[in-house]
């Protein structure tokens, strides 16, 4: 597989405070990466080494395999960080003009890529007079301008309304569909679990998962359980060899398994003793419990 | 070359503020041939300004390019302006992200600093060439070729202030400020050189520090033409005194304003590489 970005130990300290922390990942070509963590943790300082705008205080990282100088690296790449940031004076097209002189591919992607964000009716304004949901939608045409092998979006939802969300999720889809390498940042992890294939979980500058989204979301699951005798259903479930842990929460009774447990030989296995169900579900934890589980575990 | 050019012109001529500037700067250039239209005829005192002499080949060289000079504070506006604002709109990290190197996006700048220049000399020479055609009492080709080092002296001193001018734009990120600080750091020259003249040791010359101060080195390229004009030299004779100074352009004024330049251009490109954004 093609690897697109190569990150060796980056670190970088504001003063005494280390806002990243010898991070080492590799992001391969068709991949959807997100990088999670909570306000603060390094995201966009990581971000910002990476597109040449912070300079690293140790570690270092290599784009496309090294042979070009970042800055040639870069104009295969589209990047948009959390303000969309264009010449206020300038109209759209005329903004967009620049950023393909900046990166030295042709000017006839201007109109096709306004088209794809739905901003063509308005190229022709300045951009200080968009709203914030077309300033963001902009920064989106103009880092696709020059059709990029990786895609990097830092918080591209955040301070939008509702609809600005779902436009811009619907466009970051439709980009992923084509096959685009994409690297979301985000604090908004239903976002993150709903497009990555991949994540990347940072707490206080420090690197606490790099994997696949599946192995982080998949478990053995839990059971949801509820019975007429909730005594005996108690009882049933700490004898089950297969089950490790019981907790009773309000009305509903969780089951944690110590292995991979089909809810048809868990519900065979109540019955048999007598009791009668009334409510069996098989769940897993949400990207965002995983999460919380996640940097709870590595604060201590 | 032609790209950085393109980038910084798309972006210059956006800007209405800019482009207003801009086109005062070279209106208030070419009103330097209003002087001519200056004529008093009160009775017995009859003066007309342009036959004083000063659109006299060579001396208009000299007088148009120390007048001209005063402008340069318009264009200073728009350059200081137009790379503060790069760090307010944080079009500087975005350009930086899509792909341009932070060298490249210093000689964007500076392509535009030497352009500006270029063109404001060129302006100066059609003007002089034009007056001087019209009232020099000397034609002759020989003598019209005389002097035009107040020209060089003129484009190196133009980008000497405009390399400062991006200097302090870059290092201070506020227009206003950055130009305060063009006024202090003039005031603070003039302090210094009277310190010196006060209380420099023997050994020291004062004037011989004071030669290689930015803004002084700056005004030492051109320097006055009046004591060069005849009326003038005539009342200093009448009135007992004799003019000598040396108002002439000096190959070490010239050397000291390059390696400015050379400075200002340096020290930008540091605490652009430094600066995270």
């Amino acid at each position: 597989m093609e690897t697109i970005l190569n990150v060796n130990e980056l670190t970088k300290k504001f003063g005494h405070i280390t806002a990243v922390n010898q991070l080492s990942f590799s992001i391969e070509k068709g991949n959807i990466y997100g990088m999670l963590g909570p306000n603060g943790s390094g995201k966009s300082t990581t971000l910002g080494m990476i597109l040449n705008v912070v300079n690293p205080t140790g570690g270092n990282f290599s784009w496309f395999g090294g042979t070009q100088s970042t800055y040639q690296a870069l104009k295969r790449v589209g990047a948009i960080i959390e303000r969309p940031n264009f010449y206020p004076f300038m109209t759209a097209a005329k903004n967009l003009r620049l950023v393909c002189r900046i990166k030295e591919v042709p000017q006839s992607k201007i109109e096709e890529k306004l088209e794809l964000v739905d901003l063509l009716d308005r190229k022709h304004d300045k951009f200080k007079t968009y709203s914030v949901g077309m300033k963001q939608r902009l920064a989106i045409a103009s880092a696709l301008l020059n059709d990029p092998e990786i895609l990097i979006l830092d918080e591209p939802t955040n301070g939008l309304d509702p609809k600005g969300i779902a436009q811009v999720r619907d466009i970051i889809f439709k980009i992923a569909a084509k096959g685009t390498t994409i690297l979301l940042a985000s604090h908004l992890l239903d976002e993150v679990e709903k497009v990555c294939s991949h994540v990347l979980v940072l707490q206080k500058g420090k690197q606490i998962y790099f994997g696949p989204v599946t192995a982080l979301t998949t478990d053995h699951g839990y059971f949801e359980l509820d019975a007429t005798d909730d005594a005996a259903l108690l009882e049933a479930l700490e004898e089950n060899k297969h089950i490790k842990t019981v907790e009773r929460q309000g009305t509903l009774v969780f089951a944690f398994p110590n292995k991979a447990l089909e809810i048809e030989t868990l519900s065979k296995a109540l019955t048999s003793k007598g009791i009668v169900l009334t409510h069996l579900a098989k769940k897993h934890k949400s990207l965002e419990e995983q999460f919380l589980i996640l940097t709870k575990k590595n604060k201590r | 070359m032609k790209r950085l050019f393109l980038i910084e012109f798309e972006k210059l001529r956006a800007n209405r503020s800019s482009r207003i500037l801009i086109g005062a700067y070279f209106i208030l250039l070419t009103s330097i041939a209003l002087i001519a239209a200056i004529k008093f005829d009160i009775g017995p005192i009859k003066f007309h300004m342009a036959e004083q002499g000063i659109f006299n080949f060579p001396y208009i060289w000299h007088f148009n390019a120390y007048i001209g000079a005063w402008f340069k504070i318009f264009l200073a506006v728009v350059i200081v302006s137009m790379t503060a604002n790069e760090y307010s709109n944080k079009t500087i990290k975005q350009n930086l992200i899509d792909g341009l190197s932070k060298r490249e996006f210093l000689h964007s700048k500076w392509v535009m600093i030497f352009s500006l220049a270029a063109i404001s000399t060129l302006f100066i020479f059609v003007v002089s060439m034009i007056l001087g055609l019209i009232y020099s009492n000397y034609n002759e080709f020989s003598i019209i070729i005389q002097d035009l080092e107040y020209l060089v002296a003129y484009f190196i001193k133009l980008m000497a202030f405009f390399g400062f001018c991006l200097f302090l734009g870059t290092a201070i990120k506020r227009s206003a400020f950055a130009l305060g600080f063009l006024g202090i750091w003039q005031m603070f020259e003039g302090f210094c050189y009277g310190m010196l003249k006060w209380q420099s040791p023997e050994w020291l010359n004062a004037e011989d520090v004071f030669r290689i101060f930015p803004l002084n080195a700056m005004s030492n390229l051109v320097r006055e033409p009046f004591s060069r004009l005849s009326a003038v030299s005539n009342l200093a004779e009448q009135v007992g005194g004799q003019m000598t100074k040396n108002t002439n352009v000096q190959l070490l004024d010239m050397l000291i304003v390059s390696a400015w330049c050379y400075i200002f251009y340096a020290l930008t490109y540091h605490i652009l590489k430094r600066r995270d954004l």
